[in-house]
């Protein structure tokens, strides 16, 4: 029990050195540049406290939940051999991330305004909602393509950096020819989507893999999903962006 | 208080919503296809659990402490009566200070993000220690830092966005060809980790507070792209680590 409190305090001291630059800059920059005092004082002190233990808890949850099952499920895969059914795991983890991503949702609402104000598509409610429904499910099935395309390199060991290079150049090639609005949208998109849940969940899986398939190297095989999962949405948006 | 337990079940009952089909996933392969009990159920439930309130806490932290500050700066330090520029046309020396703000939200954002601590913790454990959880999260902050400021100066001048992607994926492919094959990897996931939780909200309020006060740009088609910053040059800043790492090495290894 003792060895627990401290190791949740040494993560506890350790979350408050992550944050402090955040004080830091938001506070000088409100005294010394726009020179206003800061407002609601103990609101922010209590809000920064619970940033902090959000942190340590997240932190801890990592090690004790999600790194653990990602890694167990990895090795369970590799040991029943079926390539099928890891793939088809690989694209549900990646759609079912996305789907519900609340900063894609954001995003894609405001892709729709933007791309109704634009003249693209009608400006009623009905074909904007089915605009941005529509552009969710192309980032979520690219994203889930994405994992697939990533877990399917790990196990035939395929270099990574011809396929993220390839993927760039078909980016940089399209994007003459995508409508304007679009452009903007399809590049943040592919920031969007991974979320801190996902991204532990979905590192542990790469590294498992690699770890537990012969030949290939956690470091060198084991990162890059992630890579993918920012790559892919970035095509396909603009393929909707071009299609419609 | 009572006003503040419900805010917070709130956030609680979203953050539910965002993890539960990543369970569902979870479950139903564990269950239908693996058909093998977990090792350690017990602590891996209340790992789910610390993750789970450990999110729901984080995000109602930034929503008192950090959001309303940050984006309420954001609009500040763009307002024309803070530029103070004299004449009509925009000069974009004049935005120095939103260049500097924009470079050290960067910074300090990316350090907190937990995605890349949680990518960080776990490429210090591979590579034994070769690559320090804290210098890869310093390399990725000074990316997104670098990003962001010249994001804002993009957004000032008007220049075309996919320029700067282009030569940025250029610059990316060369270094590729440079680096040690151990880091490309890693590298190019932490373009994908810097832009979650903390960072998006904050840089996202700046572009469009910018987009919309600099005369002649289009907060609709101007204020998209930051993120598209922030996830580009932290690669480059990683895969330069790398390779400054390396060459010291061999700069040591040469003189012994």
């Amino acid at each position: 029990m003792i060895t627990i409190k401290s190791h949740f305090l040494k993560q506890l001291i350790s979350s408050c050195f992550d944050l402090f630059p955040i004080l830091a800059v938001i506070s000088i920059f409100q005294l010394f540049v726009i020179q206003q005092p800061i407002p609601n004082v103990a609101e922010m002190l209590l809000g920064t406290l619970l940033i902090v233990l959000g942190l340590t808890l997240f932190i801890q949850g990592l090690e004790l939940g999600l790194f653990p099952i990602g890694e167990a499920m990895a090795y369970a895969f590799a040991k029943k051999g079926s390539v099928a059914w890891l793939l088809a795991f690989a694209f549900s983890l990646g759609f079912a991330t996305t789907v519900a991503e609340p900063a894609l949702i954001a995003v894609a609402d405001e892709a729709a305004r933007v791309v109704a104000a634009g003249g693209i598509i009608e400006a009623t409610e009905e074909s904007q909602e089915s605009y941005a429904f529509g552009l969710r499910m192309t980032v979520a099935f690219s994203v889930g393509f994405a994992i697939l395309i990533g877990v399917l390199r790990i196990i035939r060991g395929w270099p990574l950096h011809y396929l993220i290079i390839s993927g760039y150049v078909v980016i940089v090639a399209m994007t003459p020819f995508a409508p304007a609005e679009i452009i903007g949208i399809a590049y943040d998109s592919g920031g969007v989507t991974t979320s801190t849940i996902t991204v532990p969940l979905v590192t542990a899986l790469g590294v498992g893999l690699a770890s537990a398939i012969k030949g290939r190297n956690p470091m060198l095989d084991g990162f890059g999903l992630i890579a993918f999962a920012s790559l892919t949405p970035m095509i396909f948006v603009m393929v909707y962006g071009m299609l419609l | 208080m009572i006003a503040w337990l419900l805010e917070f079940g709130h956030t609680l009952l979203l953050t539910i919503r965002d993890i539960l089909p990543i369970v569902a996933t979870i479950i139903g392969f564990q269950l239908l296809v693996i058909r093998r009990p977990l090792r350690n159920p017990k602590k891996i439930f209340i790992g789910f659990l610390y993750v789970l309130l450990g999110i729901a806490f984080f995000l109602e932290g930034l929503e008192m402490a950090l959001f309303p500050l940050g984006k309420l700066m954001a609009t500040q330090l763009t307002h024309p009566d803070f530029i103070n520029s004299s004449s009509e046309i925009v000069r974009w020396q004049d935005y120095y200070w939103v260049y500097l703000f924009a470079a050290c939200i960067g910074f300090a954002t990316t350090l907190a993000e937990p995605s890349l601590i949680a990518v960080a913790i776990k490429a210090e454990e591979i590579s034994g220690g070769a690559i320090g959880a804290w210098g890869l999260r310093l390399a990725v902050s000074v990316g997104v830092a670098f990003g962001i400021s010249l994001g804002t100066y993009r957004i000032v001048t008007g220049t075309e966005l996919y320029l700067y992607i282009v030569v940025g994926y250029i610059v990316v492919i060369i270094q590729t060809m440079f680096s040690p094959k151990m880091i490309i990897g890693l590298a190019y996931d932490s373009g994908g980790v810097t832009t979650s939780t903390v960072t998006v909200p904050l840089v996202a309020a700046l572009g469009l507070g910018l987009a919309s006060t600099v005369p002649g740009r289009n907060p609709m088609l101007d204020g998209f792209g930051l993120i598209a910053f922030a996830s580009l040059f932290p690669i480059i800043a990683v895969l330069g680590y790398a390779q400054i790492a390396e060459w010291r090495n061999r700069k040591n290894s040469n003189i012994t």
